[in-house]
């Protein structure tokens, strides 16, 4: 894991200390060409910030609407994406691969 | 992930120490595991991922965790404040890489040369003894200068690190691997050798070289020829 990777948690760990409120996403299983290995890791603020990345970008978004809701209601969730799904076909995955995203709140 | 396991996670990052934390999948119960000395089931399967550098799932009875591993940073040791040494340095910080150059000549291994690059005027066989070589180190030798190359290349070979690349010829490899034969290493450790250093991708700036060595430090510790 690289040290720009790395940094995800410690800018996760500052935003808490400031009172915000953090989630955070981690791909956690991965089929066919995934742009990001497992493990790759997202943290979102509570105002849609965010650091470090689960996709080349193709799914970022999804995972933020994920995570916001997860600091709304304090649950984990697990997200899909691939190009046989509707929804994430519309936030473009459209690499070929498919990956799942585990987002749990930073509390 | 609980606040104080974040806590706990960035202080052993901070330290250098590899940890992994276990996430429970479907109940988000977490446990933060030292893979150099937890002997459970779920600590055997950590270790594992941490050696592999792999995050990774686990079915452990009948429960799905996931292994989170945070491994120390990689470590490029270059030997010679060379000007290949420095989009060399950039290149692999970038890479993720914790970068030190050793150099003696004060005047090559400057801060103004390499901002932001931890610099060590030791002779190498003297700084790599203090700040250890292991699995996770990659070594360059810059200097073309057996004096100075040479004493970092022994511990280089004595050591576990997954690379060692040495600038210079084809003549020049040869003779370097006859100096080494004459200090008792054996044809296999002479192959860990790579020179000349990188990928033969017709570099030709320092910064084209820089890019060739990257390469085959990557191919060596990612690619499917390891």
């Amino acid at each position: 894991m690289s040290a720009a990777e790395q940094d995800v948690l410690t800018t996760a760990a500052g935003w808490l200390g400031a009172g915000r409120k953090v989630a955070l996403g981690t791909v956690v299983k991965t089929w066919g060409s995934s742009p990001r290995p497992a493990g790759s890791q997202i943290a979102i603020r509570d105002d849609g910030a965010f650091i470090g990345s689960v996709s080349g970008g193709c799914v970022e978004g999804a995972v933020i609407e994920g995570a916001l809701d997860t600091m709304k209601d304090r649950k984990i969730r697990k997200l899909e994406f691939g190009v046989s799904d509707e929804q994430a076909w519309a936030v473009g995955l459209a690499c070929g691969g498919r990956i799942e995203v585990f987002v749990e709140p930073l509390s | 992930m609980k606040r104080e396991t974040l806590t706990a996670l960035n202080e052993a990052r901070g330290k250098g120490r590899a940890i992994v934390r276990a996430v429970d999948l479907a109940t988000g119960e977490e446990v933060l595991i030292d893979p150099a000395s937890e002997k459970s089931t779920l600590g055997v399967a950590a270790a594992a991922a941490a050696r592999a550098d792999q995050s990774a799932s686990v079915e452990i009875e009948g429960r799905s965790w996931f292994l989170e591993v945070y491994n120390p940073p990689l470590d490029l040791v270059i030997i010679g404040a060379v000007h290949i040494a420095q989009p060399l340095s950039q290149m692999a910080s970038l890479t993720g890489y914790r970068v030190r150059i050793i150099d003696p000549r004060t005047a090559f291994a400057t801060v103004e040369r390499f901002p932001g690059i931890t610099l060590s005027h030791d002779w190498a066989d003297e700084a790599l003894s203090k700040a250890p070589l292991g699995p996770r180190s990659a070594v360059v030798l810059l200097t073309h200068d057996p004096k100075l190359d040479d004493p970092a290349l022994i511990m280089a070979l004595k050591s576990d690190c997954f690379y060692i690349g040495a600038l210079g010829s084809r003549k020049t490899q040869a003779t370097r691997q006859a100096r080494m034969k004459v200090q008792g290493f054996g044809e296999n450790e002479l192959t860990r050798i790579r020179g000349p250093v990188g990928l033969n991708i017709g570099a030709r700036s320092p910064a084209e070289i820089a890019v060739s060595i990257l390469a085959e430090m990557t191919q060596i510790l990612r690619g499917p020829e390891r």
